[in-house]
C-alpha cells in the first residue's frame, strides 16, 4: 500500500515535471528567436539609375551587405548564359544584386574593378563579376535576395516577377 | 535532535557545526600525494590560480562595461581604459590571463597526454578536463565579443556561421543562435550574459567534477608506479615519512605548489605590465563594423591550431575536420589500446607519436596565423592531413605495444 502510494506520488511528479519541462524548453527556445522589430525592418529601397558601370556599391539590407554592381556593356557581351541568368535588369541595364557574403563563412569579398571579380580575403575564395564562384573554399555562388523591380529602383525584400523567375530556374546560389 | 555541548573556542563551535576538523583532515591533511612527481603536477594549481585572476579582474571590468552594440567599444576603450582609476590594470590582466590560461591548459593536457594519466581508472579526470576546455573555449570566444571591435565582430560572424552546418543550410539555426540575421544587439547581450554567468558557473561544477574526480584514483606520478595508497598512508601517519611513498597535500605539496605559482606569477605580472600587447589584437581597437571585413581574419593564439585543420579544406570536409579535432582528444582514453600508464619515453612508437602531436600542433598554429597562400595553405593541408593519420595510427600503435 505504502509503496504502490510513493509510486503513484512518483508518477505525478514525473508527468508534472515532464510537462513543465516542454514548456520550459519551448519558452526558452522562443525567447532566443529574432524579436519581431529585428524581422519587420527587413525592406530596402535602393536607388539605381545613378549607378556607375564596373562601380560596386554597398548597400544594407537586414543588416547584410547588399553588392550592387552594374555591368558595363562589354561584360554583359562576353559573359555566359548562366551568368547573364543572374543578371537584375532594370531600364534595360544589368546589375548584379547579391548578398555580398562569401558562401564558405560569411566574410565580405572585395570587388576587384580591374580583373572584374571578387576576391575574398579570409580563406581566399573568389567569385566572378555575376557573383558565381570560381576559386574554392566558397562551394556556392552568392546568394541573390529577394527583390522587385520598380522602375528606376529595386525593393530588396519583397519577391518580384524576375525574382521568381530566377528562382524557378535555380540561380539564386 | 542533535546534540551539542558548550563550546569550549570559536574553534569548537565551529567544528560541532560544520565539522571543519574533518572537512580540513580529508581535504588536505589526509590527502595524499606522490612524492615522485615534478613542477608539471603544479600546472592544475596554476590553472585555479589564473582562474581566479579571470574572475577578480572580470569583477572589475563588469562594473564599467556595457552591453550595448552602441556603448560596447567605448566604455571598454574610453570608460575602462582612460577613466577607471586601474582600470587599464583590469582589462591587461583579464586579457593576458586569458591568453596564458590556454597556454597552462595545454602544457596540462600533454603532460597529462605524456605520463598517460588518463587511463587505468583516470578516465573521468580526462574527459571532466577536455570539457572544462570546451568551456573554457567557450568563454574565451564570448569574452572576446564584448570589446565590440572588428575582430569580435569578424570572429562572431564567422563561428556562429559554423552552425549552418555546410551544406546543410541551417541558416535558421545560426539566425536564432544571433537573435538577428547578423552579430546585433540580441547577441551581444546573450554572448554577455554567457560570458559573465552560465559558462562561469559552468566551469565552477566542472572543477568540482575534474577535483572530485582525482579522489579515488589519486594523482599519477612521473614513474608510471602503481602503489597501495592505503598503505603508504599509513607509513606517513606513523611518522615514517621518509621511506612512504606519499606525502599530505597540505602542508607538504601545497608549499612546492605555491613556490611554482610564484614563479608562474612572477612571469604572468612581466606579460601583463611590459608585454600584454599580444593578447591585444590591433585589429579589434577599430569599432565593429558589419559592411567591412578586415583583409586577414584569425582567432587567437590558442584557437589556430583547430582553425588551421578547419582552413585548408573544402566547406564541408573542412567542417567534418574540425569537428574531428574538437571531438578526438575526448577518446583519448579509449582509443589508447596499450595498458601501460607509464611515461611516452617507456612506451615505444608511442613516444614518436606524442612529439609528432607536439610539433604537429605548433605547424598548425603556425600555419594558422599565415595568410592562407601559397606554400602556407600545402603546409597547413599537409599538417591537417598529419593530424588526422596520427589519431588514425593511435590505436594501432597501442595496440602493438609491449607490456611494462
Amino acid at each position: 500500500m505504502e509503496q504502490s502510494r510513493r509510486g503513484f506520488m512518483g508518477k505525478v511528479f514525473g508527468a508534472v515535471a515532464g510537462v513543465g519541462a516542454v514548456g520550459t524548453l519551448y519558452a526558452m527556445k522562443k525567447s532566443w528567436d529574432p524579436l519581431p522589430s529585428v524581422k519587420a525592418a527587413g525592406f530596402t529601397t535602393v536607388d539605381v539609375s545613378a549607378a556607375e558601370p564596373n562601380k560596386m556599391v554597398i548597400e544594407k539590407w537586414r543588416g547584410k551587405p547588399i553588392f550592387v554592381l552594374k555591368k558595363t556593356a562589354e561584360m554583359v557581351a562576353k559573359q555566359s548564359a548562366d551568368e547573364t541568368a543572374r543578371d537584375v535588369i532594370v531600364n534595360g541595364e544589368h546589375f548584379l544584386i547579391c548578398i555580398g557574403l562569401c558562401t564558405h563563412l560569411g566574410c565580405i569579398p572585395a570587388y576587384r574593378e580591374a580583373k572584374q571579380d571578387f576576391k575574398c580575403a579570409c580563406h581566399g575564395g573568389e567569385f566572378d563579376a555575376s557573383g558565381i564562384n570560381t576559386l574554392p573554399p566558397p562551394p556556392s555562388p552568392m546568394v541573390i535576395p529577394p527583390f522587385n523591380v520598380k522602375g528606376n529602383t529595386v525593393v530588396l525584400g519583397e519577391e518580384g516577377e524576375a525574382y521568381r523567375k530566377m528562382k524557378d530556374a535555380g540561380v539564386l546560389a | 535532535m542533535a546534540h551539542f555541548t558548550k563550546a569550549t573556542s570559536v574553534h569548537d563551535w565551529l567544528d560541532q557545526r560544520l565539522a571543519v576538523d574533518t572537512l580540513q583532515r580529508v581535504l588536505s591533511k589526509e590527502y595524499w600525494i606522490p612524492k615522485n612527481i615534478n613542477f608539471l603536477w603544479a600546472m592544475g594549481m596554476v590553472l585555479a590560480f589564473t582562474f581566479g585572476i579571470l574572475l577578480v579582474s572580470g569583477i572589475f571590468l563588469l562594473m564599467y562595461y556595457q552591453p550595448n552594440v552602441d556603448l560596447a567599444f567605448d566604455s571598454v576603450n574610453y570608460t575602462i581604459m582612460r577613466e577607471v582609476d586601474f582600470g587599464w590594470l583590469w582589462r591587461h590582466v583579464h586579457a593576458v590571463a586569458a591568453s596564458v590560461v590556454f597556454l597552462i591548459i595545454y602544457i596540462h593536457m600533454l603532460t597529462g597526454i605524456y605520463y598517460g594519466s588518463y587511463k587505468k581508472g583516470r578516465e573521468i579526470i580526462w574527459i571532466s578536463g577536455m570539457l572544462l576546455f570546451v568551456a573554457f573555449s567557450a568563454e574565451a570566444f564570448s569574452g572576446y565579443m564584448l570589446p565590440w571591435g572588428q575582430m569580435s565582430y569578424w570572429a562572431g560572424m564567422v563561428i556562429t556561421n559554423l552552425f549552418s552546418l555546410g551544406s546543410l543550410e541551417f541558416n535558421g539555426l545560426v539566425e536564432w543562435i544571433r537573435g538577428d540575421y547578423v552579430p546585433g544587439q540580441a547577441f551581444l547581450d546573450r554572448f554577455f550574459m554567457l560570458h559573465v554567468l552560465l559558462i562561469p558557473l559552468a566551469i565552477l561544477g566542472l572543477i568540482g567534477l575534474h577535483f572530485g574526480a582525482l579522489r579515488i584514483p589519486h594523482v599519477n606520478n612521473q614513474d608510471g608506479e602503481e602503489f597501495d595508497f592505503e598503505e603508504e598512508a599509513a607509513k606517513y601517519k606513523a611518522g615514517d615519512k621518509k621511506s612512504s611513498k606519499v606525502i599530505a597535500f597540505a602542508n607538504d605539496f601545497l608549499a612546492k605548489d605555491m613556490f611554482v605559482v610564484s614563479i608562474y606569477l612572477i612571469f604572468f605580472f612581466y606579460l601583463v605590465f611590459w608585454h600584454f600587447g599580444f593578447a591585444m589584437d590591433p585589429i579589434n581597437f577599430d569599432p565593429a563594423d558589419g559592411l567591412k571585413t578586415p583583409p586577414h581574419i584569425y582567432p587567437e593564439w590558442y584557437f589556430l591550431w583547430s582553425y588551421e585543420i578547419l582552413r585548408p579544406f573544402p566547406k564541408d570536409p573542412g567542417l567534418i575536420a574540425f569537428g574531428f579535432a574538437q571531438v578526438i582528444f575526448f577518446l583519448l582514453p579509449f582509443l589508447d589500446r596499450s595498458p601501460n600508464a607509464v611515461p611516452a619515453s617507456r612506451r615505444g612508437l608511442f613516444f614518436f607519436w606524442f612529439w609528432a602531436m607536439v610539433i604537429d600542433l605548433i605547424v598548425l598554429t603556425a600555419m594558422g596565423k599565415l595568410p592562407p597562400q601559397g606554400i602556407y595553405s600545402t603546409i597547413g593541408l599537409y599538417a591537417a592531413w598529419v593530424f588526422i593519420g596520427l589519431w588514425v595510427a593511435l590505436p594501432f600503435i597501442t595496440k602493438m605495444e609491449k607490456r611494462v
